[in-house]
């Protein structure tokens, strides 16, 4: 289902789907796509991941259409319940900044308006069942697709260079070269003598460095670790539920086994398909559906049709979590980040 | 999973949906939602206004209903009190009235009577005169015994 062929392993399953599709040098000299994960590393520096960078591009114009639909039409009369919706984010978005930055900009608030929205959609896609749009891509012929942006490593530390070189921006403007290298200096130990500051300079500047480098180095790697992470969750749930190996998936296969002929999923979808239709239209109370659909889940897939969904769902859930949750802190570290590259210390 | 220039194409289209953002996006939203909550704001006062105003109205509509319940009532009583004043005055009236038509009907009645008495009286008169002189056999002359006769009506 996954890799093409029927018989790959569980090892290089989870390989394939985390291959990015890369663009780059041959060893040969010629320009194209890498056909394997050693191909793709060999091209070294100067190579782009198609992937990543289409589905980013898709989804951060996928943002600005969204709020441009609503920009344009915006007027202070009664909000349709999409402005109101629109006019929400914005809202908190906004109450985020004035909280955490003291200072005015313009600036600030559409950098975090757009990293919030632009980072919880391609945070998002983890949310597709990692199977699909891969799958799509096959039959398009292309061999990898990766749809996640931010299990990218290169996209989100790409992200959080911007930011870097933000403060770095910020820091000079408000404060100077000469503010902003004495700030790199003069602390965390501080002292009024001559003296005192020859011998702390190094150290401080040592200690402050790193401090400095470890806010786009920890702003890009949470993002990553937390979205590789999960996506990685959903392969393995996938694995289980597909690979028709282990314990719980023993139920379908010991009636069908190999291969479960179409049919039985053209009947069964029918059959939810008709139980659901038949409880909005009145036939069936809720708890009669509820039972109904819970016998045809176990009479459809057994144990591990019902298994895999169920996990799949849970994980899903829970990952909703994250993938709000990541957006949200990717934000409010960038504002708290600028805000300190604003003040005076 | 390599570090490649995909960090810096990322890092350009970031800065691009960035300055969208911040061109065409941020302005007009909050443009629109900061003239929503002064649209709303001012609605709210207006509305608080109105009901004060009405407050102030209602105070003024029962005074000028206070008003004009005590002015009819004032009417109401000066009606009444004409209404007694032509009442006692045709009563008056009436009673002039009766009294002067009793008085002309009494004299009517006195004169009617005088002159009655005085009618008979002549001619009582006139029958003594005749009833003399049937049994007188004799013209009695009026003239001549005026003196007797005239005697003869007042005894009457």
């Amino acid at each position: 289902m996954a890799g093409g062929s029927e018989n790959i392993t569980t090892g290089e399953y989870i390989r394939h789907h985390l291959q990015n599709l890369t663009f780059g040098q041959h060893a040969d000299g010629s320009w194209g796509l890498a056909h394997s994960a050693e191909e793709a590393t060999a091209m070294g520096f100067w190579a782009f991941n198609v992937d990543t960078l289409f589905w980013a591009i898709v989804l951060g114009v996928a943002f600005f259409m969204l709020f441009r639909n609503v920009a344009r039409k915006a007027n202070s009369g009664v909000p349709t319940r999409f402005q109101s919706a629109i006019e929400m984010i914005v809202e908190f978005v906004d109450t985020s900044v004035r909280e955490s930055f003291h200072g005015t900009s313009k600036f600030i608030a559409p950098l975090a308006l757009t990293l919030f929205v632009w980072v919880f959609f391609m945070n998002f896609m983890d949310l597709i069942p990692v199977d699909w749009l891969p799958w799509v891509a096959q039959q398009a012929g292309i061999h990898y697709q990766k749809v996640v942006p931010t299990t990218d490593v290169n996209a989100t530390m790409g992200m959080a260079i911007t930011v870097f070189i933000l403060i770095l921006y910020f820091s000079i403007k408000i404060k100077g070269v000469g503010g902003f290298i004495g700030e790199l200096t003069g602390q965390p130990f501080a002292s009024n003598s001559m003296a005192g500051k020859i011998a702390f300079f190094l150290p401080n500047l040592l200690l402050e460095t790193i401090a400095l480098l470890a806010k786009p180095v920890s702003l890009g790697l949470r993002l990553f670790g937390n979205l590789y992470a999960g996506e990685l969750i959903f392969i393995l749930i996938a694995l289980i539920f597909t690979a028709g190996s282990g314990l719980i998936a023993a139920g379908l296969s010991s009636i069908f086994g190999e291969h479960i002929p179409a049919w039985f999923w053209v009947l069964a979808t029918a059959s939810v398909f008709a139980t659901l239709w038949l409880n909005l239209k009145g036939v069936l109370d809720n708890k009669k559906t509820l039972w109904l659909l819970l016998v045809e889940m176990l009479l459809i897939g057994g144990l591990a049709f019902l298994g895999g969904q169920l996990m799949h769902f849970a994980w899903a859930a829970f990952h909703l979590i994250i993938v709000t949750l990541q957006a949200f802190i990717f934000m409010m570290l960038t504002i708290v980040y600028l805000s300190m590259a604003h003040e005076h210390h | 999973m390599n570090i490649n220039a995909t960090l810096i194409l990322q890092s350009i289209a970031m800065m691009i949906f960035v300055w969208f953002c911040m061109k065409f996006l941020w302005p007009p939203l909050l443009k629109a939602m900061d003239e929503r909550r002064e649209r709303i704001a001012e609605g709210l006062a207006a509305s608080d206004r109105a009901e004060k105003e009405l407050e102030k109205a209602k105070v003024e509509v029962d005074a000028q209903i206070r008003e004009a319940r005590d002015k009819a009532g004032e009417i109401v009583d000066q009606a009444n009190q004409r209404h007694s004043q032509i009442l006692d005055q045709a009563k008056d009236d009436a009673s002039a009235e009766r009294s002067r038509q009793v008085t002309a009907a009494e004299a009517d009645i006195v004169q009617a009577s005088n002159q009655a008495r005085e009618e008979l009286r002549k001619s009582v008169a006139s029958l003594a005169v005749l009833g003399a002189s049937q049994i007188l056999e004799k013209e009695v002359d009026a003239n001549t015994h005026r003196e007797l006769l005239d005697k003869l009506i007042t005894e009457i």
